[in-house]
């Protein structure tokens, strides 16, 4: 096999090289060296006007890291906000918009329903739509005196001014049985009482949990079809004829069967909610009270609203630790399949997909 | 196994039809979550055609009460006496970024694509294994990154700024080094052997034969360089310079004029929808192949 060295097949890699050039080229100027740029000014107290790669660059070290686990203060109050409201909206967003997808697909994939293919384009299309159209469409729903409050005025329920109501949930329905949130006091994690930890995520945040199910639930739909139907119709015909009924055909055939996929659907999940920032950009960038303060737009906002670009280097470094964890736990548990680190759903790329048959 | 077989036997259920009750109320159920799907567009329609005062006092009616395009006057600048909105301006930066993106797109990342799944060049093997590594960065961490490094090349609040860092994405090439693997080599031997060189047999071969592949790269670019934010936002200063996205989101979010304005801006976030709204009824299984390649941010 040492073919490699005719002079062909030195041509062969000159056009290789060619052909992969602007690709190496693109991803390297602003993916690579971007990244490292970035953790350079990450060490560095740096307003965004002068040079930050000159010699009098004002180097402080970890300094932007400690100030966001180890200073008190309020860049530590705000970074531990930021991820109190994200692990509620993950903890929230990933099952739901997981288990309705789900059902969505076995409802869709039932193979005597009328109109399928109407149901999945309905289901599918808010996931193609852009986010900041979205946004302004769920901002007008849940107006305090909008559509959502008029149609549970029906039932005789007044629905809060959501967008501007900062209160958490837990404490809120606390509230109901005469249970009052205590005075936030010192002691918890990270500089934010322990009382705020579990507030729970605010009825403002609630909205943009609704809004990434609705608006996500329709692909991980897909997902969940392509993998339903490449389950080999011997196996479930084998289960009827041993006398299964459709519960225990759902039990113990078709789920366990889905096992990669589910997991796939829950780290893509995982992944992108950890991430949330134009829904909460366009919505009030993290009012009502610091509740939908998500750290991708503390990120954001610490570089170009406060000139603080080091700190929001920092904010960035960890986030992307945090997202580079999942995504190598999901490469390796599904690492299996196909012998490929890349464990996806099979791409199909010749004829009609099956998720359309 | 022969094909027709096949699926009159898959279009049987395996178990019988549900009994008549559950599946009326399988229906209503189904039927429920679809108006749950469709209401928010509809209401957004309806009230883009109402008065400020009526959308306020009436939002949920499907029905505006007379109906107005004063909205939409004001979208594409033919109000008078009252502001307008550099609607056309946002309009005009989007189709050009997009035009621009997605020709990159489906050119660079086919070859870069092919030479992945056909070529055998030294450094193959780590030049994927780096398209993989850059999939897994998430966009959001790259705000101020990408600032950063436009603003040293000069390229800060710039057309070139906003294209030239999306001209190229790891999905992309990914999707076509998958689709490339799956085609039969015969073809390109053949050609390979009536002397044709490479460039020769990926522009008049191998692309041709990749139509449908193509068409879904373009579709997902199309899209996804139509609704992106966070790179506009982070890439520009000036106004001139808005897209859609990026000036609805600024209006949106409290920069330009008065008031809620709803029947305005949801007019304004309904125009931005339409292409990508047109181009998915369209093409549908296209964008169905990209959520299903998983590797299109969802």
């Amino acid at each position: 096999m040492r073919s490699d060295r005719t002079p062909g097949r030195l041509r062969e890699g000159a056009w290789g090289w060619l052909f992969t050039g602007p690709m190496v080229l693109v991803l390297g100027l602003f993916m690579v060296l971007p990244i490292g740029m970035a953790l350079w000014v990450s060490l560095l107290h740096w307003d965004g006007q002068s040079n930050p790669f000159g010699g009098d660059a004002d180097f402080v070290g970890l300094d932007n890291y400690r100030r966001l686990f180890a200073v008190d203060g309020l860049d530590r109050t705000l970074f531990a906000t930021s991820l109190r409201n994200t692990l509620y909206y993950v903890l929230l967003t990933v099952p739901l918009q997981t288990l309705l997808a789900l059902s969505l697909a076995i409802a869709v994939n039932q193979r005597m329903l009328r109109g399928r293919s109407a149901l999945r384009t309905v289901f599918f299309f808010p996931s193609v739509t852009s986010s900041i159209a979205v946004s302004t469409v769920f901002l007008f729903l849940f107006q305090g005196s909008g559509a959502v409050n008029r149609m549970l005025s029906w039932f005789g329920v007044k629905g809060p001014n959501w967008f501007a109501d900062p209160r958490g949930l837990v404490w809120l329905v606390l509230g109901w049985f005469g249970v009052d949130q205590p005075a936030p006091t010192a002691g918890g994690p990270l500089g934010l009482s322990w009382s705020e930890w579990f507030a729970g995520p605010s009825v403002a945040m609630c909205v943009l949990i609704l809004m990434a199910v609705w608006t996500t639930s329709g692909s991980f739909m897909l997902i969940f079809l392509a993998a339903l139907q490449d389950i080999p119709r011997e196996l479930e015909e084998a289960a009827a004829l041993d006398g299964a009924n459709r519960r225990q055909l759902l039990r113990n055939v078709t789920l366990p069967a889905l096992r990669p996929v589910l997991f796939l659907v829950l780290t893509l999940g995982l992944i992108s909610t950890w991430q949330v920032f134009d829904q909460v950009y366009v919505t009030g960038k993290g009012a009502p009270g610091n509740t939908t303060l998500s750290p991708a737009y503390l990120s954001y906002s610490a570089g170009f609203d406060n000139a603080d670009y080091g700190q929001g280097a920092a904010i960035a470094f960890v986030l992307l630790g945090l997202v580079l964890l999942f995504t190598a736990v999901q490469r390796w548990v599904l690492r299996e399949r196909g012998g490929k680190p890349e464990a996806k759903p099979e791409p199909r790329p010749k004829g009609v997909p099956r998720a359309t048959r | 196994m022969p094909p027709v077989d096949r699926r009159a036997a898959a279009d049987r259920p395996v178990l019988g039809r549900f009994p008549r009750p559950a599946r009326l109320l399988g229906y209503a159920a189904l039927l429920g979550f679809a108006l749950l799907y469709l209401l928010p567009f509809l209401l957004q329609l309806a009230n883009s055609f109402k008065t400020d005062p009526d959308a306020a006092a009436h939002p949920m009616t499907l029905l505006p009460d007379g109906g107005t395009l004063a909205s939409y006057r004001r979208l594409f600048g033919l109000a008078e006496g009252v502001e307008n909105v550099p609607f056309l301006g946002w309009l005009g930066n989007s189709v050009l970024v997009t035009v621009l993106i997605t020709a990159g797109r489906v050119l660079f990342d086919s070859m870069a694509g092919y030479a992945l799944a056909r070529l055998r060049f030294p450094g193959r093997r780590a030049l994927f294994a780096f398209v993989l590594a850059v999939m897994a960065v998430p966009g959001v961490v790259l705000l101020i990154p990408k600032f950063l490094v436009l603003k040293s090349f000069g390229m800060f609040d710039s057309y070139a700024g906003m294209v030239l860092p999306l001209l190229v994405d790891a999905a992309g090439v990914f999707i076509m080094k998958q689709f490339f693997e799956s085609v039969p080599r015969e073809v390109e031997e053949a050609a390979r052997i009536d002397g044709a060189g490479t460039f020769r047999i990926f522009w008049s071969v191998v692309l041709p034969m990749a139509r449908p592949a193509l068409i879904t790269l373009t579709v997902l670019s199309f899209q996804s360089s139509w609704n992106e934010f966070t790179h506009f936002l982070v890439s520009t200063q000036s106004s001139e310079h808005d897209t859609l996205t990026t000036g609805l989101a600024h209006f949106v979010a409290g920069g330009l004029g008065s008031g809620s304005q709803y029947p305005l801006k949801l007019a304004a976030a309904l125009v931005s929808t339409l292409p990508v709204a047109l181009l998915f009824f369209l093409f549908q299984r296209h964008f169905v192949r990209g959520a299903n390649s998983g590797s299109s941010k969802g």
